[in-house]
């Protein structure tokens, strides 16, 4: 039963996607009527004027792009342009260092606000508030005060990445069982070993669930953060393709950018069924 | 070297090189990228530049020159020339523009066709042929830019010509000392209508129409607030501008977001290419020969760097040289158009660049001059921006015009560097203008900016 339910739902899955493209192909493949021109100057204009062709590209377009970046991911021809791969690799490696410096700060910063009931009441509202500021409003602080656009593009994933960990963390190391701390207590255990043999097992699920969260968001952040940035990155592709027009390369970018982040999302999802236990 | 072996030799008739000082093309390769081996060479390869130099200001017209030149003698010239103008000094001042301190550099720019030089100048070897080893890099916006040139991550940029006078006086930022070193363009913008609006041309009917600008401190706000106005429209009260980046335009156009727009091309050209607007008029109809774009960089830069700031301008003044001249133009069309550069059709930036362009509504148009490159900063730019802040309000209180213009617009030496490169600088850098038939006096600011008849504060 299983399976043919898993069979069924993959056949269901390919339907959708070919009613979507088929749909896409009618809705750009017609051409609206255009007036009469004079050649020379039909000349110099584009397709959108001359033949009546939809602004939109229709998938047939999209995919022969795809195929196109496919054949040279990694080129590079100076600051300006890269390929498409190359772009990719830039935005990975900044969510990484971004979102590595978050959790090397907010899961022990975490720890503390969940194991101590005053710090969490006093931090609450700071917390409350840095939450929900959106990546672009740091920006120019961040370029004002931190003067350099790069290391100001990872402090924005930082700052944005940081607040679903600590609170998640915070929440794990607080909601952990009152009867496993107390054993703890009547076997003498010290601090540190109590923190890292009973705590960290214990809201190891929490904690994760805040880091999945959090790696979503980095790579929210980062597209928005490299298109007001510029230089290199995917978010910088959209924006180069963007000025010129392309919007065959932006769906491209909007795929591959969807791709990249349930490759992240996925991957910590892995990691986090190695940490869950049955209760 | 052997270009330098007759220094009083003049300039034949059938002289091929590009900057029209050396016997041909290869001489003339050859003096621009000769270094020399010791310091007795160096000072002597001086002497003899200045002395020629200083001929070619003395009697400018080459025929008669020559014809000087073989009446009296070299040396007896020579000779003459050095008892009545210190060139020792003068040499020495210009063995000074000796090795660059900092080769590799950053200069930013925007994507539109007004950065022309400071983008061409990469593929096509100016900066090289200058000693610098020069990466051009593509900024998001104008707010962005300003940033980064002021954290010196740029060591020059491409900036709207008031950008520097605002960043020196500090409106819309910390004041940090800029200058513009050159003009990059002239001209080279126009007013987009949507065609929606094709029978709205009058810009009396305008009222209550939404229109997008690329910056507050630009010449593209100053001249639509001024054109406008002209038209007894006032741009705060009876229409709605919004600061909008170029590369945005033609989307917000396309989205109805927008009803026009007054930009830089080819961001112009682009809306009629695809089909979304209509050329409404030229900005070179309002001010023929207005500044657009400049070349700007930090006073630090310009003290700590010298001989590189002496560089990097040599490079953008020859390049601009280069970009001014018709014949070239196709050719730069199409080094400039690669997604590493402009990123745009090079249908589109022909149009703009060789001035035989559709005009968005069925008839094509021809004007070489719908953009131009000279690279002046004439002070008398500058004093009118500054009255047009003043006029709308972006200066509040008094304002030296006349000190601020000589600042920040470096006249001196752009012609200095000018007359290096063979070309002729203006004789004035104060020169009068009118905008839309009312003449300029750069003299009387106070009054200029007093005069209008809609004006904040």
């Amino acid at each position: 039963m299983t399976h043919s339910l898993t069979l069924r739902a993959s056949v269901l899955s390919a339907l959708i996607f070919f009613i979507f493209v088929a749909t896409w192909h009618l809705a750009t493949s017609g051409s609206s009527s255009v007036a009469q021109m004079d050649p020379e100057y039909a000349k110099l204009m584009g397709l959108t004027a001359t033949t009546g062709k939809s602004a939109m590209p229709g998938p047939l377009d999209v995919g022969a792009k795809i195929l196109e970046h496919l054949r040279a991911p990694f080129y590079d021809r100076g600051p300006n342009d890269k390929g498409i791969g190359l772009q990719l690799a830039y935005s990975v490696g900044r969510v990484m260092l971004g979102y590595a410096l978050a959790v090397l700060v907010a899961v022990p910063g975490g720890f503390l606000i969940g194991m101590s009931p005053l710090m969490s009441r006093a931090l609450n509202p700071y917390i409350q508030i840095l939450k929900p500021i959106s990546p672009l409003a740091w920006m120019p602080l961040a370029l004002y005060t931190i003067k350099d656009s790069s290391v100001s593009a990872i402090f924005v994933i930082f700052i944005c990445s940081l607040w679903p960990m600590l609170i998640n963390t915070a929440f794990g190391v607080a909601s952990v069982r009152k009867e496993w701390l107390n054993v703890a207590r009547t076997l003498e255990v010290p601090p540190l070993r109590r923190a890292f043999t009973i705590i960290l097992p214990a809201a190891a699920p929490t904690i994760l669930t805040g880091m999945r969260i959090s790696i979503g968001i980095a790579w929210l952040v980062i597209v928005a953060a490299e298109m007001l940035v510029g230089g290199t990155g995917i978010g910088y592709f959209v924006w180069n393709e963007w000025n010129n027009l392309s919007i065959t390369n932006v769906i491209i970018s909007i795929l591959v950018i969807g791709l990249v982040g349930m490759l992240l999302d996925q991957a910590l999802a892995r990691v986090a069924r190695f940490v869950t236990y049955p209760d | 070297m052997s270009g330098f072996k007759n220094p009083l030799g003049d300039r034949t008739l059938r002289s091929g090189c590009s900057c029209g000082a050396h016997a041909s093309q290869s001489e003339h390769e050859r003096a621009c990228t000769a270094i020399p081996d010791s310091a007795a060479d160096d000072s002597k390869l001086y002497g003899r530049l200045v002395e020629r130099a200083l001929l070619q200001a003395i009697v400018p017209n080459p025929v008669q020159r020559r014809a000087f030149l073989q009446g009296v003698g070299a040396s007896t010239i020579a000779a003459a020339l050095a008892s009545i103008f210190p060139i020792a000094t003068a040499t020495e001042v210009f063995a000074q523009a000796g090795k660059p301190e900092k080769p590799d550099l950053k200069v930013g720019f925007i994507p539109i066709t007004c950065a022309t030089p400071i983008i061409m100048a990469h593929p096509l070897g100016f900066y090289t042929k200058q000693g610098l080893n020069v990466e051009v890099v593509k900024a998001a916006g104008w707010a962005i830019i300003r940033d980064r040139t002021i954290n010196n991550e740029f060591d020059a940029a491409h900036m709207l010509a008031a950008m520097p006078l605002a960043i020196s006086l500090g409106l819309g930022s910390t004041p940090i000392p800029m200058s513009v070193a050159a003009i990059e363009n002239v001209n080279g913008q126009a007013i987009v209508l949507a065609n929606k609006h094709k029978d709205k041309t009058n810009p009396k009917d305008w009222k209550g129409m939404k229109f997008a600008i690329p910056f507050d401190f630009s010449m593209h706000n100053y001249l639509l607030r001024y054109f406008l106005a002209e038209n007894g429209i006032d741009p705060d009260a009876d229409v709605q501008l919004r600061s909008v980046p170029p590369p945005e335009m033609v989307a917000n156009l396309r989205a109805d977001n927008i009803d026009g727009f007054l930009a830089p091309d080819n961001v112009a050209q682009r809306a009629v290419y695809d089909g979304v607007g209509f050329i409404h008029s030229l900005s070179k109809e309002m001010w023929d020969g207005h500044p657009c774009c400049a070349f700007a960089v930090k006073n630090d830069f310009i003290t700590q760097a010298p001989n590189t700031y002496a560089a990097l301008l040599r490079a953008i003044v020859d390049a601009t040289g280069y970009a001014s001249k018709a014949e070239n133009r196709k050719s730069i069309a199409e080094a400039i158009a690669p997604s590493a550069y402009l990123n745009a059709p090079v249908t589109v930036l022909e149009q703009v660049l060789v001035g035989t362009y559709a005009d968005g509504l069925g008839k094509v148009k021809k004007d070489p001059a719908r953009v131009d490159f000279d690279p002046f900063p004439y002070e008398s730019f500058a004093v009118w921006m500054v009255t047009q802040m003043k006029r709308w309000g972006q200066i509040k209180g008094d304002v030296d015009y006349a000190s601020v213009a000589k600042q920040v617009f470096l006249a001196t030496d752009a012609a200095k560097v000018m007359k290096e490169m063979g070309m002729t600088p203006p004789a004035v850098s104060n020169k009068t203008f009118s905008v839309m038939g009312k003449p300029f006096d750069p003299t009387k600011p106070g009054e200029y900016a007093a005069s209008f008849a809609i004006k904040r504060g």
